[in-house]
């Protein structure tokens, strides 16, 4: 990779400005904010960074029929965020789950981010399947299947 | 006898760390040094001459290499009285580092000293490492943990303290010198007189403080004063801490083990002398001496021309800074008021986004909470970028920060 400044490209650059299936903190204290109403909702943040994100999920028949994200972050982490939640919306609760971190970053082209900002674009995609075990270990009886989503969360980055 | 202008210009040649170019060969252009400092020559000799020629260990041995171990470790001791003033060599603790420091006061001091109901208060503006070991204390203790407010200039909001004091519950005032964020230097001769005439313990995180201005322990009356190697020169893993003596020896030890102990039978042991009870174990005996020779360096510089020299640095980058459409300044501007710190924010741009794109100029800053999510959450903000200088810095380091800036507002369409 040549400069630092080339992985903000045009795309990364406007996710972070508009993010996608995104509510602002205000928009999370209003009447009808998705995130009032949702089957499981999850945070999780960067110790070193402060990137803060929650992820709030609609599951109907084993499918997420809806997904949300808020909090703060940098362009990487809002950008992953934003492509996280559109890859996400309508899988099945099983092909969430195969979704893999090559998937964010190589839609984003950041498959040689460097080290220590790989937690940043992958913040989203753990607090995904940390979500998503924290609702299967109330709706599952499988408990050994959600301690393996859990270690896969952990072992992210 | 060398000008002090020309004495700047010529230090850099003694840091080998500067010479090297960074990321496709641009000139390294440092400015983290709230964080940590880089090392010259003097420093880095000094311990590989200790491993060299007289590697052995302190106090005890009476072999030729032990003896040279014990006066180098010593003469540091000796140094750092000096260099902020102490007269009785047997205050100075050497420790890990301010946070060390600051956990041995919470766990020796603070374990048979603070009770159920009394009152330890802190600032909005401190690092995490005076924040939690509090916040473990008094959760175990039953005692309470209160914050000195910080307006918005950065100073503290002394009416606070009175508050507190006026409760007749507090034991203990703890703040930072400097803020690692903001740079403000903290009035502590007020909050000391305050806390004095109420009875109360005052403890000093002068991190920041002592690598970049003179500190005068006779004059400050504080009672415990922290304060890290690193970030004035030396090496990681070795820093001091200072307490007053007749609060020294209201103290338990900390760790016990070798070297704290005068007798040691089956079911008791007694300790030894001041300050070696606080220093179990085999000490960083290397660091310890290239503590010494970063003392050394900086005395013959002399502190009141770094400060100067800082002064003159941060009024630039203010100034530079300022002009460039977009950034916000955290702290007071009141230049007497802080140190070579300054921390800002760039539009709407993450500060990781800025520090990232500034880095493929070469140019490391920092960016984060600092270690301070306390006083993010004051500014209301969850991270800033932070330029922190040292004697080593030049205003050519300023332009290249605020050059590098413009690229960050190309590539975001500011």
């Amino acid at each position: 990779m040549s400069g630092n400044a080339d992985i903000y490209h045009e795309m990364i650059v406007d996710y972070s400005r508009n993010p996608t299936n995104y509510e602002t903190e205000d928009q999370r204290k209003l009447e009808d904010s998705f995130f009032k109403n949702t089957d499981v909702i999850f945070h999780d943040s960067n110790p070193l960074c402060g990137d803060s994100i929650d992820i709030g999920l609609k599951i109907d028949d084993n499918k997420v029929t809806d997904i949300k994200f808020s909090g703060k972050g940098c362009a990487i982490c809002m950008a992953c965020s934003s492509v996280l939640t559109e890859i996400t919306k309508g899988k099945s609760l099983d092909d969430v789950r195969k979704i893999e971190k090559n998937d964010i970053l190589s839609e984003l082209g950041l498959e040689q981010l460097q080290a220590v900002r790989i937690k940043c674009a992958l913040l989203s995609l753990k607090v995904l399947k940390s979500a998503l075990y924290t609702y299967l270990a109330k709706h599952l009886d499988d408990s050994q299947d959600v301690d393996k989503l859990k270690e896969d969360a952990a072992s992210l980055y | 006898m060398q000008s002090t202008r020309s004495t700047f210009e010529n230090l850099r040649k003694d840091f080998p760390i500067l010479q090297r170019t960074v990321r496709d060969n641009k000139r390294l252009v440092y400015l983290d040094n709230a964080s940590t400092t880089q090392k010259p020559n003097q420093v880095i000799d000094s311990i590989s001459d200790y491993y060299r020629n007289y590697n052995s260990n302190i106090h005890r041995a009476v072999y030729a290499l032990a003896e040279e171990a014990t006066e180098a470790y010593e003469k540091t001791r000796d140094k750092i009285a000096t260099f902020i003033n102490v007269k009785d060599r047997q205050e100075i603790i050497f420790v890990r580092g301010t946070t060390e420091a600051i956990n041995l006061v919470a766990y020796a001091w603070g374990r048979s000293h603070i009770k159920e109901g009394d009152i330890i208060v802190t600032t909005e503006y401190e690092h995490h490492s005076n924040i939690v070991p509090w916040q473990l204390l008094t959760k175990e203790k039953g005692a309470k943990l209160e914050y000195i407010g910080m307006d918005d200039d950065g100073e503290l909001i002394l009416d606070d303290l009175d508050k507190y004091l006026a409760t007749g519950k507090v034991k203990l005032v703890t703040f930072s010198l400097m803020s690692n964020v903001l740079g403000t230097i903290t009035d502590a001769d007020k909050i000391i007189k305050k806390c004095k005439a109420a009875g109360v313990l005052t403890l000093i995180d002068a991190a920041q403080a002592v690598p970049h201005m003179k500190v005068d322990l006779e004059k400050l009356e504080c009672d415990f004063f922290a304060f890290s190697g690193h970030k004035m020169l030396g090496p990681t893993g070795i820093g001091v801490l200072w307490v007053r003596k007749s609060v020294l020896e209201t103290m338990n030890p900390f760790h016990g083990g070798g070297d704290m102990i005068r007798e040691v039978h089956k079911y008791e042991a007694t300790w030894n002398d001041l300050p070696y009870k606080f220093e179990a174990g085999t000490p960083n005996i290397a660091d310890v001496v290239g503590f010494g020779a970063a003392i050394d360096y900086l005395t013959k510089i002399g502190m009141d021309n770094v400060r100067e020299h800082e002064v003159e640095l941060t009024k630039y980058a203010i100034e530079k800074l300022s002009e460039v459409k977009g950034i916000h300044i955290y702290g007071t501007k009141d230049i007497s008021k802080r140190g070579g710190v300054i921390s800002f924010n760039f539009a709407d741009v993450h500060p990781h986004d800025v520090a990232q794109i500034v880095d493929g100029e070469g140019i490391a800053v920092r960016s984060g909470h600092h270690c301070a999510q306390v006083l993010m959450e004051r500014l209301n903000v969850a991270a800033t970028s932070r330029a922190s200088f040292y004697i080593y810095n030049t205003k050519e380091d300023i332009d290249a920060l605020v050059n590098s800036l413009n690229k960050v507002a190309k590539v975001f369409k500011l």
